[in-house]
């Protein structure tokens, strides 16, 4: 990365004016309607969070360098030029009001894809360094440690060791030609151990051979999150190459929204290739298993349970349908949130806002979104597919003193297996 | 100048200037946009984004769910308020009709008279519940730059005028009808250079945005 100056931001913004955001600037009519689709609006009513307006430093750029009345006015010195100061007051709209959740671009009238230009200005600001402190630090350590919570190797063996000695099951490592190369997101690692048995339990159970890198086995990607495409690259070209080496025919994202699209949508792009593999969420695979028969269950869960769907899985993503049929298969009592499926609601900690520290205090007030969806329910059980979004209703729900317990679809579905 | 030549001026080599200015204007905005290119998705498909990228060039004329509606109801109904209006004074009015057919050789049934009447009543109405809500509600103030105002006046004239030349208020009706082809003609040259050319380039944006979210095998 070279140095970070307001020249290399104006830069970097402007290589990311394609097509789409021209179109996008010029149809925008100011008409507000994005703002009621957006929880850090809704839930602070702060005029500011309206999502066209994080892009406001972008579309002055576009204005100026790619429009005949822009090059004009610009000439003539009648525009305002986009300034250090300004970039990094906009680095907090972008980087701790902005989940990528993507909810905006559904609504947009006009049909701006909103996020899909908060993810390129982002690029733009964290080249003129204002990217977020916490951003910086997790993108540090998932470059020279291999993970953004600094897990090591050395955590994951003694995990591995700790399933073997309590239940049995082998974790696989660096096993070529299986079926699945499993990558693990940090959280999971640190807080949801639970994950690594439950997959190694339903994939014996279904017959299925697997395998995790010890030299890639981390699927988040602080590069797509921070905004900087060439570690972006770094990171996914870790996981390519691992399975490429080791001939898997299918690589599997954890239980994680945004890992799931740096790797599914963003990796081939990045690296400016197609894969040789395919990506899958492992709730897909999940779902192709339980299609086939290879997925036996026993038991219901009489509880009241609800889903909360990941943006990125479901309105990033595709994966809708995936998760209701799994638990379907063990939970007669399942009701849905309103707006549920590819209009649901963000946690409020998505696209990298839990790795800042500075923007706790509004990740908090946007869970309230979730909190008054909760209210109405009065669930028993919230099951979730994502270990991120996790956390954050796990927090959430503890800070405003609601008792509901939150689950991973994954280690709930292996509670059921069937025992042989 | 009389009104018999400012009439004559308006329809002639005014409106001949405002065309020009206007077709050429959107060329070069649609260049500007197209040029600027787009890199290919190299991810595996999961949908098809064409069918996907049509199909959201209609499906955003409506709201994207009951609750989307309910929390923006004011802007879609005076949203639809107005572009309704709009278009059918624009394009089922006798006059315009007979207008287009000079310019481009072919028309079809026009609406009758007080039926557009009261279309260009919703219109007016519309617009004006628009500027009030752009000049009090929080976000839409807040976003409301100069070329809002701009735009929503150009938009409001020829509505206005078209209104008065019909039923004869206040002026003579030469001077209305000269107005009211003035202030289309106004309309028509800044057109190209303001946030009126949503109009067409919306069809591009969702397009695009559908196209995007249809590869991904999501209904945008
Ligand atoms: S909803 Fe779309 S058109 Fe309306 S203000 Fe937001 S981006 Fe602009
Ligand atoms: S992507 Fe989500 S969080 Fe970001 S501006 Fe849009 S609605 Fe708000």
């Amino acid at each position: 990365m070279s140095k970070a100056t307001l020249d290399r931001g104006v830069q970097i913004l402007k290589e990311h004016i394609d097509a789409p955001t021209a179109a996008y600037f010029s149809s925008c009519v100011n008409c507000g309607m994005c703002a009621d689709a957006c929880l850090f609006y809704t839930e602070t009513g702060d005029p500011a969070y309206t999502p066209i307006n994080k892009l406001e430093p972008m579309r002055r750029l576009w204005e100026q360098e790619y429009t005949l009345v822009g090059r004009i006015k610009k000439l003539i010195g009648l525009s305002k030029p986009v300034t250090d100061e300004e970039l990094g007051e906009w680095s907090d709209l972008v980087y701790h009001a902005c989940s990528m959740c993507g909810r905006c671009s559904m609504v947009c009238p006009v049909g701006n894809d909103i996020s899909y230009m908060i993810r390129n200005i982002r690029e733009g600001i964290s080249a003129a360094g204002y990217a977020p402190e916490g951003l910086i630090g997790a993108t540090t350590r998932a470059v020279e440690i291999g993970s953004p919570m600094g897990i090591t190797m050395h955590a994951l063996n003694t995990q591995a060791r700790n399933i073997k000695e309590s239940s049995g099951l082998e974790i696989p490592f660096d096993r070529e030609g299986v079926d699945y190369l499993v990558l693990l997101s940090s959280m999971e690692v640190i807080n949801f151990p639970e994950y690594l048995e439950a997959i190694a339990r339903i994939f014996k159970q279904a017959g299925k051979s697997w395998t995790i890198s010890s030299e890639a086995f981390e699927a988040t990607n602080s590069g797509i999150q921070i905004g900087v495409s060439d570690i972006a690259r770094e990171l996914v070209s870790r996981v390519v190459e691992a399975a490429e080496k080791l001939k898997v025919k299918t690589v599997v994202s954890p239980e994680c929204g945004h890992a799931y699209t740096a790797i599914r949508w963003d990796g081939p792009n990045l690296m400016g290739r197609r894969f040789s593999f395919k990506v899958k969420h492992i709730i897909e695979v999940l779902d192709e298993l339980r299609e086939e028969g290879l997925l036996k269950v026993e038991g219901i869960e009489e509880s009241c349970m609800t889903f909360h769907d990941p943006c990125q899985l479901v309105r990033k993503g595709g994966v809708i349908e995936q998760p209701r049929n799994l638990l379907k298969m063990i939970a007669t009592n399942f009701v849905e949130m309103e707006d549920s499926g590819k209009m649901n609601w963000c946690c409020g900690a998505g696209g990298g806002v839990s790795a800042i520290e500075e923007a706790e205090g509004i990740r908090l007030k946007a869970f309230n979104r979730k909190k008054s969806q909760l209210e109405h329910l009065q669930v028993d059980t919230l099951v979730t597919a994502c270990s991120n979004c996790r956390i954050q209703l796990e927090e959430g729900l503890e800070v405003n003193e609601m008792d509901i317990p939150v689950v991973g679809l994954t280690e709930m579905l292996a509670d059921h297996l069937v025992e042989e | 100048m009389n009104s018999a030549e400012f009439l004559l001026w308006v329809r002639g080599p005014g409106l001949n200037i405002a065309m020009v200015i206007f077709i050429i204007g959107m060329l070069i905005r649609l260049l500007e946009i197209f040029m600027l290119g787009r890199k290919q998705n190299l991810a595996e498909l999961r949908g098809n984004g064409i069918s996907a990228g049509l199909r959201t060039i209609f499906t955003r004329s409506t709201p994207a769910d009951k609750n989307s509606m309910r929390r923006s109801m004011f802007t879609f109904v005076a949203g639809y308020g107005f572009h309704i209006g709009l278009f059918v004074v624009i394009f089922l009015l006798m006059p315009h009709i007979q207008l287009i057919q000079s310019l481009l050789g072919f028309g079809w049934p026009a609406l009758p008279t007080p039926v557009v009447d009261l279309f260009t009543v919703i219109a007016l109405i519309s617009l004006m519940a628009l500027l009030w809500r752009r000049l009090t509600h929080p976000v839409v103030r807040y976003l409301s730059t100069p070329q809002d105002y701009l735009v929503w006046a150009a938009t409001f004239l020829p509505l206005l005028t078209g209104y008065m030349s019909y039923h004869h208020l206040w002026f003579p009706y030469s001077w209305l009808l000269g107005m009211h082809i003035l202030s289309v003609e106004f309309l028509l040259i800044l057109f190209p250079f303001t946030k009126l050319t949503h109009a067409f380039t919306l069809f591009i944006s969702r397009w695009y945005t559908g196209m995007m979210a249809g590869e991904k095998g999501v209904a945008s």
